[in-house]
């Protein structure tokens, strides 16, 4: 079932590797006014992420990191500068525009998971459609099992948030995150709440999302994680200081490698 | 989102919090009860006093003497003599929307039949009383105009006193009572009528030719008041403005001087009850439209809580692609569900009460639809009211800080 969308048709972004920018950001600078002072978040960056990409960006608290993560999220628009997201430029949108572009063509993923309390897996990952009104009541379902089976969390339908562990809440939020099939998928310290071993759990599930043709941009400040991932960008006082291709791990193999009895 | 699951959510979101949404509603509740009560008594009260007044006719018109006023003192309506036999000769020759009218000269009497005595009044009436105010023969026959000029002692009874002076269940008619020391003979007797609005017994009376009463019983030559009734019930008021210039040239009142005599319909009468009625409807009104402002103040109130409780929820919404339209109307439709609830419940209440309270009092129950109607509407506005500047305040919230709220 195509869906219908009022936005300009995407390339077509199965398979990986194909060489189609998703994101672009030129020159992207954002300054925020605090009492008189002006604090410049971000001093002017570029660079694009590529269709089937899986880039970590990291830095410390105060690098612009959090800053970008809510540009390239269209929760803010730069002071300066084009964000590119799927042919779209983001910096000129209004507040409803940004809504669909966030409805449509983004997967977010929080370090707190923010499940809605008291609601079920199947209505949690429903919950993007909700909002898209191409969407009958009977496509909802069936994208959002599907979401759900990708995640390995069938078994769960009807379980509320406060009866699954963090990490099957987390995987709760990833399907949510698949659900309208966005162009790409943003984690904000996905793995920041949960022990070693889930993070493993985590981190090879998006490994196995990558491997499947989705574009992931994951925010960490852990190495181990950004490990993980096929390319990490590094900011700092809201430049680039460092943009480099991963050695990249695997995470099943790191989990497999973990000691069998670790207090479980 | 749509509709349906607007409202889907909203009541899921307040079945989430059920005290605090039984408490919310209270005040509406309340409000919402009183309006119906009210509305439902006030009519009730109308209408009952509406079939009382049509007991007595509605097109029936009274003529009394003016109140009178001696070194400030009221005298009353009867210490008056003005209304004598040249009136009613001159309101029976002049009057064109009249039907009928008749004199009314009242005496108290001890009326006894053998060993059985009752205490009540005789009135002197003409004829034509008995269609003025809807009294009907259930026996024998009405005295008629040769009666009264002969002061004939006849007289026709009520059924009170058939049952005092003939318990025995002895036919009363050609029968002779006593009225005191003078004995009259029953030619008829009435149909029972019940009691009226005041709570009289209309059936707790006799009548005789107003001439007899005025010669054999009290000695006077002058009325205690006069009733006609105007041919219609829409002449009623012709036929007053009629009676009164007829009063004020056989009484010969000049230009500008006030009547010795008053006139007044039913439908005034009706008017005045209705006034006490609508006075206390008003009164009613504005303590339930307070009630209903106290009500929508909680919902307010509760909002406002509920949007800080949920800032993470609306920001998660909105990081997902929610309007800011989709936020305004799930918390606009939350605060309207919890209003209309109150409600709904509001006006099973007041129906509840109105019937109890009517039962009680023997009055028709009567539900107004419009008061319901009005209910609904009045529950819709308060909540759109006091539900908007909490959903505002949702529906402005920056995503990037309510997601991140602790």
């Amino acid at each position: 079932m195509e869906k219908q969308s009022n936005l300009p048709p995407s390339p077509d972004r199965r398979g990986a590797g194909s060489e189609a920018a998703i994101i672009e950001i030129k020159d992207l600078k954002r300054d925020f006014q605090v009492g008189d002072e002006t604090v410049h978040a971000l001093r002017g960056i570029t660079f694009s992420i590529q269709q089937g990409e899986f880039v970590s960006i990291m830095g410390t608290s105060g690098s612009g990191k959090s800053t970008l993560l809510n540009i390239l999220g269209c929760l803010d628009t730069p002071t300066a500068g084009d964000y590119i997201i799927d042919g779209v430029n983001a910096a000129t949108l209004s507040r409803n525009e940004l809504a669909d572009i966030r409805n449509h063509k983004i997967g977010f993923v929080f370090q707190s998971y923010n499940l809605l309390p008291r609601t079920s897996v199947l209505e949690n990952v429903e919950l993007p459609l909700m909002y898209n009104k191409e969407y009958t009541a009977r496509q909802r379902r069936d994208r959002a099992l599907e979401a759900i089976r990708r995640v390995g969390l069938e078994q769960r339908l009807q379980h509320t948030s406060a009866q699954l562990s963090g990490g099957q809440q987390q995987r709760v939020a990833i399907a949510r995150a698949l659900v309208s099939d966005p162009v790409i998928l943003l984690a904000d310290e996905a793995t920041g709440n949960l022990d070693t071993r889930t993070s493993y759990e985590i981190m090879a599930l998006f490994q196995e999302l990558h491997a499947s043709g989705t574009t992931i941009a994951f925010v960490t400040h852990e190495p181990d994680i950004a490990a993980f991932t096929t390319r990490t960008i590094k900011l700092r006082d809201g430049h680039i200081t460092e943009d480099i291709p991963v050695q990249t791990q695997n995470a099943q193999a790191a989990l497999d490698a973990l000691p069998k009895n670790e207090d479980y | 989102m749509n509709f349906a699951n607007l409202l889907k959510l909203a009541f899921s979101a307040i079945s989430r919090n059920k005290t605090r949404a039984m408490l919310t509603m209270l005040g509406i509740v309340i409000g919402i009860a009183a309006v119906i009560t009210m509305v439902s008594i006030g009519q009730s009260a109308t209408q009952n006093t509406r079939e009382q007044f049509s007991s007595m006719g509605t097109n029936m018109i009274m003529i009394m003497p003016a109140r009178q006023h001696r070194g400030g003192v009221d005298m009353g309506h009867s210490s008056s003599r003005s209304l004598d036999n040249k009136d009613l000769q001159a309101l029976e020759k002049g009057c064109r929307y009249v039907s009928g009218i008749s004199p009314t000269v009242a005496a108290a009497a001890q009326m006894v039949n053998g060993a059985n005595n009752h205490s009540g009044s005789i009135q002197g009436v003409a004829p034509a009383y008995l269609d003025i105010r809807k009294y009907e023969l259930d026996r024998g026959l009405m005295f008629t105009e040769a009666d009264v000029q002969s002061y004939a002692k006849v007289c026709v009874i009520g059924q009170t006193i058939v049952s005092e002076l003939f318990p025995d269940g002895t036919n009363p008619i050609g029968q002779t009572i006593r009225f005191g020391s003078i004995p009259m003979k029953v030619i008829g007797t009435l149909k029972s009528k019940g009691q009226n609005q005041m709570g009289e017994d209309q059936d707790d009376i006799a009548f005789a030719p107003y001439t007899t009463v005025q010669k054999r019983f009290v000695g006077i030559n002058y009325f205690n008041m006069l009733t006609a009734s105007a041919i219609t019930e829409d002449q009623s008021e012709l036929a007053a403005t009629e009676i009164t210039h007829i009063l004020r040239s056989t009484h010969k009142i000049a230009e500008g001087a006030d009547d010795d005599f008053e006139v007044m319909t039913m439908e005034e009468m009706l008017t005045s009850m209705s006034q006490i009625t609508g006075f206390l409807t008003i009164l009613l009104s504005i303590v339930a439209g307070i009630s209903l402002v106290v009500g929508g103040i909680g919902i307010m109130n509760i909002m406002y809580v509920t949007v800080t409780e949920r800032t993470r929820e609306i920001g998660l919404r909105m990081a997902i692609g929610a309007r800011q339209r989709d936020i305004l109307l799930q918390f606009l439709l939350e605060s309207v569900v919890l209003s209309v609830l109150g409600g709904l419940i509001g006006i099973v209440f007041g129906i509840l009460i109105a019937y109890i309270i009517s039962a009680v009092l023997a009055w028709p129950f009567i539900v107004s639809s419009f008061a319901i109607g009005l209910s609904f509407v009045v529950c819709v506005a308060v909540g759109v009211f006091f539900g908007w500047y909490p959903a505002k305040k949702a529906a402005n919230l920056d995503p990037i800080q309510a997601i991140r709220y602790e």
